[in-house]
């Protein structure tokens, strides 16, 4: 009995980047028009610095809520976006469709990076004319610049971390489980506040958290880093957490789908 | 299919194209999966021949998503192999010439029809164009609704439309029309007679019996991970309604085959073995002309139980 055999196809690049195009851009719409995340998303950290900046325009704390929220924008668009995302998409069956499709991983993966790294970019770009203009604050183009890059980046191992809880985490318990692991881990890194001014238990358990290396970074810009803080230091345990969450990750997924 | 299918022969229809009898698509062989201690499927063997429809027929649980996935390649088989096109079905070269509609319960609400169809066809090196698209799957007037406002039936339309977007050759279908009123169903099952009219093969889902016979060439009844049959949608509506009757008897046989409501007449070696659709009606014309019959047994046809909850309410089966 013949069996009716494909040639292999060359698939070019322009189909890969008009689908990476696609996929990116629905799913940034998509996480724009719902609403319940795009406005707490992009609305949390801006509402905190409307109450919270402004009030202490007078005492450069308004300039230390910049980098702090920016990172807390980033940080929750991440896990609440692609964390609760993929772990929905999964449990309704939508992936499988979108896993039946010669679609590639990467790009399903890719199109929601970027686009919670976009959302971070508003965030940022919001905080910096809000506290330029309301919160008596000085940013340069460059460090907004440079804020920006940091904010990108970060959006790197907080996916890891997302793409981990989606795994682990039954859908409907998800934003329960975020906020317990987002809220606490927010606090004890200094999103909110310096961290000098957290009990001292919390200061020496807070280089073990990831989001403190974020934070140290982005505070950095500012000249608002903890004394003896170094950049280089804050990249590697960013690398070394994204490394441990997206094999973690790995392990957990090719388990899944051997007994799947 | 033809009408005059003759029982118990397993014999295979004949398709419109008589080429397309040779050409195997797809095949899941000697599949075997399981799901913790469940066996969803047992050393199960299936083929999908170039340009037919074949329905997968049984009831929940009998293993039919199962059989679906493995040929998706969204899940992997404990034993046996499962070919697509000559492919591992993970392989993105035979997934380009496959469109697939899965049970899905939610899909992302936010984006319109529209979008949702263009997304796919960026997936697919040649795709058909969205408006071919929207016509086949009768959305014309709901493109730009947003996903989560559409109906039950509009949903699962739409959930076709992203099916046909690649344009493939090999389209799978589960329960495409659960959740589906009536004329959402007929409209459906004319769209399923077009891409089999267009040379598409197709494998759909079902637990109803009056669904498949509607659609398929071939119908393959499944149950506890099993084929129970397979054959012409004529040849297993024969083995479900008929009641089998076993008697030894002096009647001959071109006789018995005259009487009303008879199916078919078989020898089994000194009895005769006669499959009737109104049991009580020939068992008295065969005792009224032969007063020695004897041994006589009247049974429901092997499949009977098994059709019997395929065909009965889905929520009860």
């Amino acid at each position: 009995m013949a069996a009716i055999a494909l040639a292999p196809q060359n698939l070019g690049i322009g189909y890969y980047a008009r689908l990476f195009a696609k996929e990116t851009k629905y799913e940034f719409v998509r996480m724009l028009r719902t609403r319940a995340f795009s406005l707490s998303v992009i609305g949390f950290p801006l509402m905190f610095f409307l109450l919270f900046g402004i009030s202490n325009r007078h005492n450069g704390y308004g300039q230390y809520l910049i980098p702090g929220y920016s990172c807390m924008g980033v940080v929750s668009a991440c896990l609440f976006g692609i964390g609760m995302g993929i772990a929905l998409e999964r449990a309704q069956g939508w992936l499988d469709l979108k896993q039946a499709s010669p679609m590639p991983r990467i790009a399903y993966l890719g199109a929601k990076i970027i686009s919670c790294a976009s959302f971070g970019v508003v965030i940022v770009a919001a905080l910096v004319v809000l506290g330029v203009t309301l919160g008596g604050a000085h940013v340069t183009l460059l460090q907004a610049a440079e804020l920006a890059g940091v904010i990108l980046a970060g959006s790197v191992p907080f996916t890891a971390m997302a793409l981990l809880i989606a795994l682990l985490v039954p859908a409907n318990s998800g934003p329960g489980i975020i906020n317990l692991v987002y809220l606490p881990m927010s606090f004890a890194s200094g999103f909110w506040m310096p961290i000098s001014i957290l009990p001292h238990f919390l200061q020496k358990l807070a280089p073990a958290l990831p989001t403190y290396h974020l934070a140290q970074l982005a505070l950095g810009i500012f000249g608002e880093a903890q004394p003896g803080s170094n950049i280089v230091t804050h990249w590697e345990a960013l690398t070394g957490f994204t490394l441990l969450m997206l094999g973690a990750a790995w392990m957990i997924f090719t388990r899944s789908e051997a007994k799947a | 299919m033809t009408a005059s299918a003759v029982f118990p022969q397993p014999a295979i229809a004949a398709w419109p194209t008589p080429l397309s009898q040779t050409r195997s698509i797809a095949r899941l062989h000697n599949v075997t999966k399981k799901y913790g201690p469940v066996t969803a499927l047992e050393n199960f063997s299936m083929e999908l021949h170039a340009g037919e429809v074949v329905a997968l027929l049984g009831p929940n649980g009998a293993g039919k998503t199962t059989a679906v996935r493995l040929l998706l390649g969204l899940i992997s088989p404990h034993a046996g192999s499962v070919r697509v096109l000559g492919r591992d079905p993970r392989d993105s070269d035979a997934r380009t010439r496959i469109g697939a509609m899965l049970q899905v319960s939610r899909v992302p609400e936010m984006l319109r029809v529209r979008e949702h169809i263009d997304l796919f066809r960026s997936y697919y090196p040649q795709p058909l164009p969205t408006a071919e698209v929207i016509r086949a799957a009768k959305l014309d007037g709901f493109e730009n609704q947003m996903f989560g406002k559409l109906s039950g039936g509009q949903k699962q339309r739409a959930l076709f439309a992203l099916a046909l977007c690649g344009n493939p050759d090999l389209i799978f279908l589960d329960e495409p029309t659960v959740g589906m009123d009536i004329e959402s169903r007929r409209a459906l099952w004319d769209q399923i007679r077009a891409l089999s009219a267009a040379g598409k093969t197709v494998l759909l889902t079902t637990h109803y019996l009056e669904e498949a016979d509607m659609l398929a060439n071939r119908i393959v009844v499944i149950n506890k991970g099993k084929v129970v049959c397979e054959g012409t949608p004529a040849e297993i509506k024969h083995r479900v309604s008929g009641r089998r009757i076993r008697c030894i008897t002096q009647l001959d046989l071109d006789f018995l085959r005259t009487l009303p409501s008879v199916s078919d007449v078989q020898q089994d070696r000194e009895a005769v073995v006669v499959f009737a659709e109104h049991p009580e009606s020939v068992v008295r014309a065969m005792l009224q002309r032969d007063e020695s019959l004897h041994s006589l047994e009247i049974s429901a046809a092997a499949l009977e139980d098994a059709f019997l909850a395929l065909t009965t309410d889905p929520a009860q089966a």
